[in-house]
């Protein structure tokens, strides 16, 4: 089943959602937003997406293997709690870097651990969209 | 005894230097694999010099006597008295310069003996890797210390065994193992607790009561759970060196490359049990109970052992019943325990690690010069590999006890220590001439029968193995032979060190090949020489008479614990999947109502225990708005279970979803809301998509069910509201979200405080979270890629 109307709202719908998702996930530590909001939008981005033009066209959209991503985003939570094991405190100890970057905010081992969250929440909801949606 | 726990105080540089070796060992175990692309054949060499450098430094810095060279503390969790503690006592500088020093030259034979094949680099990792655990075990002084690298050492030895994973008998013999030695392991770890508890019982501070060579100041014999305790700690010792009726794990090993075997199952890690009580012994030998215990055990697996040895036609696995038999005559010593006792255990282990770690590297060049391990189509080999033929004669001398080999002087002591024994000693000495009888003659059927005798047609002309692959059984053997001429290396050095370690005493050691003329001296003298003759003769007859042998050994293993293993683990499945078809029901509808309704069984009584709860102030100022969001939340709740088609129960719950999320955006949790949206969202599109894998229209059940499911839910709902009525009036403390909210921004850098305990104030939480919604995702994909009826992806 093909629907041009879907498809062409599509174009337009999932760059904004996946700015927006972006956007939620750096926001998160002063606004309401965060990794698991984000994470959340951007797999609807992609749902959007597989409803549109079919799993297989995410996929190759993805580049990642979705279970790759899930894994990566596990890796970034661990490194950013060994950061804190590294330098000889307990782990998950949030160290920070001492200046701003503009339009960020403040840089440190929270956001990669939000970054992580976000790669989890997304890679698990693609990987059981695109599994279920695959024929 | 005299140890000093803080030996390395004076040399600041020398005190964190064994914990930095074992992590050197460990990085060169990770950074194996990459040397392996880079340099090839010369990658084992350049690796094998980190083990080098790891007997230098313990040669360099050899305990006298009783007394410990180096030290070291690192707290850990001090609270439990857990801390990464070494000690360099005798006892861990012998088995720390046997593991490191075969260890090296292991891995430059493993290099050559992996020539070509892909998975060299990952065998040089592994043995790096089981270093490091055995080295760590060795110096441990802690009992945390201790156990972890106990572990580490099966889990390492799991991998090796299990190397082919490719072929079912590795991977069998492996599991086999690491089930055996698991299962001990996990005794001693209960055993080893108790004794620290009993230690802190004792009046031991928290900081020292898991410290081993604390146990000195106290007499934990006298505690009452000295027997407990001792038991528990001896099937480690008895799971782990392979001790009657928990042997038939080695021989099974074999299945591991000939390396592997040479390392773990000859020097080092069948030699960690035999290891637990020589280190144990000065705390908790010296009782009739020990002495029975550990005594008898080592007996019978020494004749077992032996006794099974002379069936096998497998290099490996005569060695390694030859093996079992040691471990029983050096576990028979330490339950003993006299003074002439733990010295002849002493030089037995020595002699023995050098012996059989040669001979099984000389099985291996055997088996890679003719293509068989089997000795009935092997015979004529010397002129075809005569470097190999001269290190198994070396180590098979040392092996039969022959003078003037080390072996030869670690027999005659034993010999004597028996004698020495009263009542008792009578038996022991013929239970040990016994063993040794066989010993001789698998000496001869490992080095003799392979090598000479008539030359068998062998697939293709056998080949002498290179200089790398005859460099450590050469170097082995020369080394037995070495220190039997010239024993004061071993008995002025490290033998008394060692045994004092075990006596716990400081111990003089003078070792001999000729003894004089003392009655005594001429009884052990017969008695080897009965040893020898006894073997000589065993083996000729066995040369003609294989078959019948083994016939009878088949006959006896029909018995065996091995068949007690495989049928419990057989079992293991069947029970396990009468279980879950016992309690797990076959619909999910079914087991849904199960849960709730059990729930519902606690939760209901306890609900009027408490009292009901009283509806709460204020409802009077409820708003339109308010109410509005709440019909329309029941009303999505009550369609969704009227409506006959799926897709409109979705939306419908769809319906309520919003509402709740709707309400959560009302009373200030926009993190909530949206993210009950986006979920709400998400829930629609999957249950669509999954909708195409389920049957077109679904089946209606009975009314009675209908009814069934209606009370349950209903009931469900009312405890669900009334527990949130009864939790409501302020029953929080309000310090916790003051704390968050106080401290969110200044000690966390954000305002967001939903997020900031998120991320950082109980990030553990949200680490274990995210775990298990990957888990949740692969088991979604398993389960829908896997089926066996899905030919798309993974194994049928």
């Amino acid at each position: 089943m093909t629907s041009f109307i879907l498809r062409a709202a599509t174009g337009y719908l999932m760059p904004l959602l996946l700015l927006l998702s972006v956007f939620m996930l750096l926001r998160g530590h002063n606004e309401p937003g965060g990794g698991f909001i984000g994470g959340l939008l951007a797999a609807a981005a992609f749902a959007f997406h597989a409803l549109a033009w079919g799993p297989q066209a995410t996929l190759q959209l993805l580049r990642a293997d979705p279970r790759t991503i899930i894994a990566a985003g596990l890796a970034a939570a661990l490194v950013a709690g060994g950061v804190a094991a590294a330098a000889g405190g307990p782990f998950l100890t949030a160290h920070w870097l001492p200046v701003a970057l503009p339009g960020i905010g403040k840089v440190g081992t929270p956001l990669l651990f939000d970054v992580g969250v976000y790669l989890v929440v997304v890679g698990t909801t693609t990987l059981i969209l695109l599994t279920l949606g695959e024929d | 005894m005299n140890r000093v726990p803080d030996g390395g105080a004076g040399r600041p540089g020398k005190r964190s230097m064994l914990s930095a070796m074992i992590a050197g060992l460990v990085v060169a175990a990770v950074l194996a694999p990459l040397a392996e692309r880079r340099l090839g054949l010369w990658a084992a060499p350049v690796l094998a010099a980190i083990p080098a450098a790891f007997a230098a430094v313990v040669l360099m810095n050899l305990p006298r006597g009783g007394g410990v060279a180096l030290a070291e503390v690192r707290p850990w969790v001090s609270e439990l008295g857990a801390e990464l503690a070494f000690s360099l006592d005798g006892l861990a500088a012998v088995m720390a310069l046997l593991v490191a020093g075969i260890g090296a030259l292991i891995l430059v034979y493993a290099g050559a003996y992996m020539a070509g094949k892909p998975t060299r680099g990952r065998l040089l990792a592994y043995l790096l890797a089981f270093l490091a655990a055995m080295l760590g075990l060795v110096l441990a002084d802690n009992v945390v210390t201790l156990f972890v690298f106990w572990e580490a050492t099966s889990v390492v030895s799991f991998l090796l065994i299990g190397f082919d994973h490719h072929k079912g008998e590795s991977r069998a013999a492996a599991v086999q193992a690491l089930l055996v030695t698991g299962a001990g392991g996990l005794a001693m770890l209960a055993g080893l607790i108790l004794a620290g508890l009993a230690a802190g019982d004792l009046g031991l501070p928290v900081t020292q009561a898991w410290r081993i060579s604390a146990w000195a100041a106290v007499d934990l014999r006298q505690h009452p759970h000295y027997f407990p305790m001792l038991l528990l700690i001896l099937a480690g010792a008895a799971t782990k060196s392979a001790q009657w009726p928990f042997h038939f794990w080695l021989p099974g090993a074999m299945a591991a490359p000939t390396p592997v075997s040479a390392l773990l199952h000859s020097a080092t890690m069948v030699k960690a049990g035999v290891f637990l009580l020589a280190r144990l012994s000065p705390h908790l030998g010296g009782t009739s109970e020990w002495g029975w215990l550990v005594t008898s055990a080592g007996v019978v697996t020494m004749l077992v052992g032996a006794s099974m040895a002379l069936g096998q036609r497998d290099l490996k696995r005569i060695l390694a019943y030859t093996t079992v038999s040691v471990l029983g005559t050096l576990t028979m010593l330490l339950g003993v325990g006299t003074e002439l006792a733990v010295k002849s255990a002493v030089v037995l282990l020595v002699a023995h690690a050098l012996y059989k770690a040669a001979l099984f590297l000389v099985a291996g060049n055997v088996d890679h010069g003719t293509g068989t391990r089997d000795i009935t189509a092997l015979g004529g080999l010397a002129r075809h590999l005569p470097w190999t033929f001269t290190a198994a004669v070396l180590a098979a001398l040392s092996m039969a006890g022959a003078p003037p080999m080390f072996g030869f002087v670690g027999k005659e002591l034993l010999y004597t220590s028996k004698l020495d024994l009263e009542a008792l000693g009578a038996k022991l000495v013929v239970a040990a001439v016994l063993a040794n009888v066989a010993l001789v003659a698998a000496a001869g059927m490992v080095a003799v029968k392979p090598f000479l005798f008539r030359r068998r047609e062998l697939s293709h002309p056998p080949h002498e193995a290179s200089p790398f692959m005859l460099l450590g059984p050469l170097l082995l053997g020369l080394a037995g032979l070495f220190v039997g001429l010239v024993p004061a290396t071993f008995d002025r050095t490290l033998g008394p060190a060692m045994a004092a370690a075990i006596l716990g005493r400081e111990v003089e050691m003078k070792l001999k090949l000729w003894h004089g003329l003392s009655v005594e001296a001429l009884t052990v003298l017969v008695l080897s020489t009965v040893t020898v003759g006894g073997g000589v003769g065993l083996f000729l007859l066995l040369r003609r008479r294989m078959a019948t042998a083994r016939r009878l050994l088949e006959l006896a293993s029909r018995v065996g614990p091995t068949r007690a293993f495989n049928a419990g683990l057989a079992a293991l499945p069947t029970a396990a999947d009468r279980l879950s078809r016992l309690v797990q029901i076959p619909s999910l509808g079914r087991s849904l109502s199960v849960i709730i309704a059990a729930t519902l069984s606690v939760a209901a009584p306890s609900l009027i225990l408490l009292g009901l709860p009283s509806l709460p102030a204020g409802l009077a100022q409820v708003q339109l708005h308010e109410v509005a969001l709440a019909v329309l939340i029941l009303a999505g709740a009550v369609m969704a279970v009227v409506f006959p088609k799926r897709l409109a129960a979705v939306v419908a719950l769809g319906l309520s979803g919003l509402g709740i999320a709707l309400l959560f955006a009302l009373f200030s949790a926009p993190d909530l809301a949206m993210t009950q949206i986006m979920v709400e969202s998400l829930t629609v599109i999957l249950l669509a998509l999954l909708f195409a894998h389920l049957p077109p229209s679904p089946e209606r059940s009975s009314h009675a069910e209908r009814l069934g499911h209606a009370l349950l839910a209903g009931g469900a709902g009312v405890v669900m509201a009334l527990f949130v009525l009864a939790v409501m009036p302020g029953s929080f403390p309000p310090s916790t979200s003051e704390y968050y909210l106080a401290e969110s921004f200044p000690a966390a850098h954000g305002r967001n405080v939903v997020n900031v305990i998120l991320v950082d104030f109980r990030a553990l939480d949200t680490l274990g979270e995210i775990t298990v919604v990957a888990l949740a995702g692969l088991g979604v994909w398993a389960l829908l890629r896997l089926r066996p009826d899905n030919d798309r992806g993974g194994e049928p």
